[in-house]
C-alpha cells in the first residue's frame, strides 16, 4: 500500500511561529501521548499490584519510591504526570469551548492558552501540597 | 467491445480502465463515518473530566495509601463503579487520541494500518488487564 502523495500531511512544528496558542496545541498532543503511555501503564500496574497481594504491591511501591542517589526520580515523574493530566484536561476544556465556535478572537484565544498553562501549574501545586500535607 | 469506456461519461459508477471500483474510490473521501470518531472523542473527554476529577479528589480523601484502605475503597459501589468507568473510558479516549496522532504523522497507508492495529491490540489488552485487576480487587481472588 503506497502513500497517496496527493493528500496533505499535518503541518509540523517547524513551520509555525511559536506562540502560546501553538504551544498549548502541541502540549495537548504531547501530554496526551504521555498519559496514553506512562499514565495508562502506571494505572494498570497499580490495579494489578492491588489485586496481586502484598508482595505485588511491595514491588510497585518500591518502584514508585526508587531513587537515583538522593533524587526520588519516579515520584518526580509522578508530579510531571499529574501536570500532564491537568494540562491535557484544561486544554481539552479549551478545545471543547472552541468546538462551539467561540474563543477564536486572537486576544481571547491567547488568554485562554495562557490560562491553561497557569491553571495546570497551579492545580499540580495544589494537588501535591494537599497530598503531601496529608502524609505529614 | 463493452468495457468501462462504454459507460456514460457522467455515470458516477463508471470504472476507469485499469482500476477496480475499490481502487478508484480509495482515499478519495467520506465513507460517512467521519463524525463518529470525532464525537466519541469529545463525549469520552466530557465523561473523563468528571471521572478524572472524582479520581484525584478520592485519592486526596483517602485516610492513607495502604493496600487495605485502597482495596476497601475500590470494593464499594461508589469506588468500583466510577473506577471501572474511569479505566474503560481512559483506554477508549487514549485509543481515539492515538488514532488521530497516527493519522497525522504517518503518511504511508501501510504504516498507518500497522500502527492502528498495534495501538488497538495494546489498548484492548492492557484495558482488559486493568479491568480484570479491578474486578479481582472488588470481588476477591
Amino acid at each position: 500500500m503506497a502513500r497517496n502523495t496527493a493528500r496533505p500531511l499535518s503541518p509540523h512544528l517547524t513551520i509555525w511561529r511559536w506562540g502560546p496558542h501553538m504551544l498549548v496545541s502541541i502540549l495537548h498532543r504531547a501530554t496526551g501521548i504521555a498519559l496514553s503511555t506512562a499514565g495508562l501503564v502506571l494505572l494498570t500496574w497499580w490495579l494489578l499490584a492491588l489485586a496481586g497481594g502484598n508482595a505485588a504491591y511491595a514491588t510497585f511501591s518500591a518502584f514508585i519510591g526508587w531513587k537515583l542517589g538522593p533524587v526520588p526520580l519516579i515520584q518526580l515523574g509522578l508530579v510531571v504526570l499529574t501536570w500532564t493530566f491537568f494540562q491535557h484536561t484544561l486544554s481539552g476544556i479549551r478545545h471543547l469551548i472552541m468546538d462551539t465556535g467561540a474563543g477564536f478572537e486572537l486576544k481571547t484565544n491567547k488568554t485562554m492558552a495562557y490560562l491553561t498553562i497557569a491553571g495546570s501549574l497551579l492545580l499540580t501545586a495544589l494537588f501535591w501540597a494537599a497530598l503531601l500535607g496529608k502524609a505529614a | 467491445m463493452t468495457g468501462p469506456k462504454d459507460l456514460g461519461r457522467h455515470d458516477r459508477n463508471a470504472v476507469p480502465e485499469g482500476k477496480t471500483a475499490l481502487g478508484r474510490v480509495r482515499g478519495l473521501g467520506s465513507a460517512h463515518h467521519g463524525g463518529e470518531h470525532w464525537i466519541k472523542e469529545r463525549v469520552s473527554s466530557a465523561a473523563l473530566l468528571l471521572l478524572g476529577t472524582w479520581f484525584l479528589i478520592s485519592l486526596l480523601l483517602l485516610p492513607d495509601f495502604t493496600p487495605s484502605t485502597i482495596i476497601a475503597w475500590l470494593s464499594g459501589p461508589f469506588g468500583f463503579v466510577p473506577m471501572a468507568l474511569f479505566v474503560y473510558l481512559s483506554f477508549e479516549h487514549s485509543l481515539e487520541g492515538v488514532k488521530v496522532v497516527v493519522d497525522d504523522y504517518q503518511g504511508d497507508e501501510g504504516g498507518r494500518l500497522t500502527w492502528h492495529v498495534v495501538s488497538l491490540f495494546l489498548h484492548v489488552g492492557a484495558g482488559a488487564l486493568a479491568l480484570f485487576a479491578l474486578a479481582r480487587i472488588a470481588f476477591g481472588a
